[in-house]
């Protein structure tokens, strides 16, 4: 006969261990990309992302005439939809921590809060890349079929679109992240980051004078290349990196700044 | 071990905290009693560095809390049960932080089976627990990483008395075995029983603070009198300050005080002995007495 002994109720004790060492940022990325999906809202976006992509590729089997049923044009139209979802994503990523309140015990836990925001950056920046597989990977699924069903089946693709594809997601969801960052709550930072950009592109378009500076500044004008498998040139570059640091480096130093100064409770 | 050392804390004029100092040693369980807006919550966000201080600082194992490598290793703390993301399970939640201290998964377990929390309550996500069941995952997730000192805020809020009773025990164990622990309340009850040592604080300053016994020796006065009008003015004129209780007044004097000012006014008294029944309910009246209407109105 085996006698169970119940474990000794509410026993702990504080224990002597070694040196503890710093969480890596390695781990605290890895953290963070759980975080991501760990929850109901944050899987179904990543979902409806993967979603949106097969939709794409689905409807251009229907309707999109044979000949163009390419690889080149499943994977391009997959793209800005995409671009839209992932700013999205990384707001929720930033914002969530506050409106969950799980900042408490995430910066208890990590108390130099830049090593957080900078996992987190990295998370829905490997997240990003990652819709840029998925984009290939569904292209591809539909190309196949459009090869089996008549449609052209064309395989050709420039590696430079895909390095295209890949700055534009990305700094589409660091676009998201520092606008999180800044305004430290979700409806807040979505509804900014979706109007403010029209607004200005709406200006710029109606008013004369801003047109110019619009060319420079307004994201959907500069990142609008990134589309096409054209070598950009120089001065496209240099829209896109003076529209970037208006959209994402001044928000993202500014966010970090506050996040950092600001009082978890 | 925690040592706090002239903390201050102001919003725009008001001072939440006014040179706050204390320190807990290891081995013992602080109680950190104050009414509702005493600066408690503020003074352990200060420790735990997620509020900076206006002045002063805190260090907790002989370090500024931000500088701990790896501080869920060190202090376990619990600071609000409700700021869990309640769309995760409670398991997730401790995973989640197991995994950012580096700690094996088995932890998750093991904490979750001591607070109580049975695998079906692990599996169901935050949203759906009762605040009692919040507080335990609070109290699992402070002792996760099996640290040396816990801070703990209001941790019997929403415990049923069965609770309450396992978590006295749970953390007097802590601290026999060399832990330290502080833990505010305003549930004086809770902190009589398991504290060993008092500080007492009320509009942001601390009033009282040392060996729990001390403390309530120093009790006071309890005195009652049919008129008790005449009694409050006669305690008035000999200028002794009185503050109601459940069993009268409580005077901060010794009864020959109380009974000599009492007589002069000729005033008839109905009882007259020093405060000790009710023990640290009486301190905590006396202490913070005008504090927390103060705080009401503000």
């Amino acid at each position: 006969m085996t006698i169970t002994t119940a474990p000794a109720a509410g026993a702990v004790a504080p224990r002597q261990h070694t040196p503890v060492r710093r969480p890596s940022l390695l781990r605290l990325t890895a953290v963070e990309l759980r975080k991501l999906v760990d929850t109901r809202a944050g899987r179904w976006l990543l979902i409806t992302i993967g979603l949106v992509t097969a939709a794409i590729v689905t409807l251009q089997l229907i309707y999109a005439r044979d000949a163009d049923q390419t690889f080149l044009n499943f994977f391009v139209p997959s793209l800005l939809p995409v671009s839209v979802l992932l700013p999205v994503l990384g707001i929720l990523s930033i914002t969530s921590e506050w409106s969950q309140r799980t900042a408490l015990t995430t910066y208890a836990l990590v108390p130099r809060r830049e090593r957080v925001v900078a996992a987190k950056l990295i998370a829905v920046s490997l997240t990003a890349l990652a819709s840029v597989l998925t984009s290939l990977a569904v292209a591809a699924v539909g190309t196949s079929v459009a090869s089996a069903s008549g449609g052209a089946g064309t395989w050709q693709l420039d590696g430079s679109l895909i390095v295209n594809a890949a700055i534009l997601q990305v700094t589409s969801v660091l676009m998201g992240a520092a606008f999180g960052l800044l305004l430290l709550n979700p409806p807040l930072a979505i509804v900014g980051y979706l109007l403010l950009p029209t607004i200005w592109g709406v200006l710029g378009e109606m008013v004369r004078p801003l047109r110019g500076p619009a060319g420079w500044l307004d994201t959907s004008r500069t990142m609008e290349p990134l589309f096409s498998s054209d070598a950009l040139t120089g001065e496209q570059w240099g829209r896109i990196v003076v529209s970037l640091l208006a959209w994402m480096v001044l928000p993202l130093a500014a966010g970090l700044f506050r996040t950092l100064r600001r009082e978890v409770s | 071990m925690i040592t706090v050392e002239n903390l201050t804390k102001r919003y725009g004029p008001h001072p939440a905290v006014d040179d706050v100092s204390f320190h807990c040693e290891p081995g013992t369980v602080t109680g950190f009693l104050g009414p509702n807006g005493a600066g408690k919550s503020t003074t352990m966000r200060m420790i735990c560095g997620l509020t900076a201080p206006t002045t002063g600082r805190a260090t907790v194992a002989g370090h500024p809390y931000r500088e701990l490598p790896n501080p869920g290793r060190e202090v376990g703390v619990l600071l609000d049960a409700s700021a869990q993301h309640a769309g995760r399970t409670g398991r997730e939640a401790l995973t989640l932080s197991a995994y950012t201290m580096g700690l094996d998964k088995r932890e998750v377990a093991a904490k979750l089976d001591l607070v109580g929390l049975n695998a079906v309550a692990a599996k169901r996500r935050v949203r759906a627990y009762s605040l009692g069941m919040r507080q335990r995952l609070g109290l699992a997730h402070a002792l996760l990483g099996d640290p040396r000192v816990l801070i703990l805020d209001e941790p019997a809020n929403g415990l049923d008395p069965e609770g309450i009773f396992w978590m006295r025990g749970l953390l007097r164990d802590f601290a026999d075995r060399g832990g330290t622990v502080l833990l505010s309340s305003h549930l004086l009850r809770e902190v009589e029983a398991v504290a060993d040592r008092l500080v007492v604080i009320g509009g942001g300053r601390i009033v009282a603070q040392g060996d729990k016994n001390e403390l309530l020796a120093g009790g006071g006065t309890v005195v009652r009198a049919r008129d008790v009008a005449a009694l409050r003015r006669a305690l008035d004129a000999a200028d002794l300050s009185a503050a109601d209780s459940s069993e009268g007044l409580l005077v901060q004097a010794d009864a020959e005080a109380v009974g000599q000012a009492a007589a002069d006014a000729g005033v008839a008294l109905a009882e007259l002995r020093p405060a000790g029944g009710g023990g640290l309910e009486q301190l905590f009246l006396t202490l913070t007495a005008g504090e927390s209407t103060k705080e009401a109105v503000r």
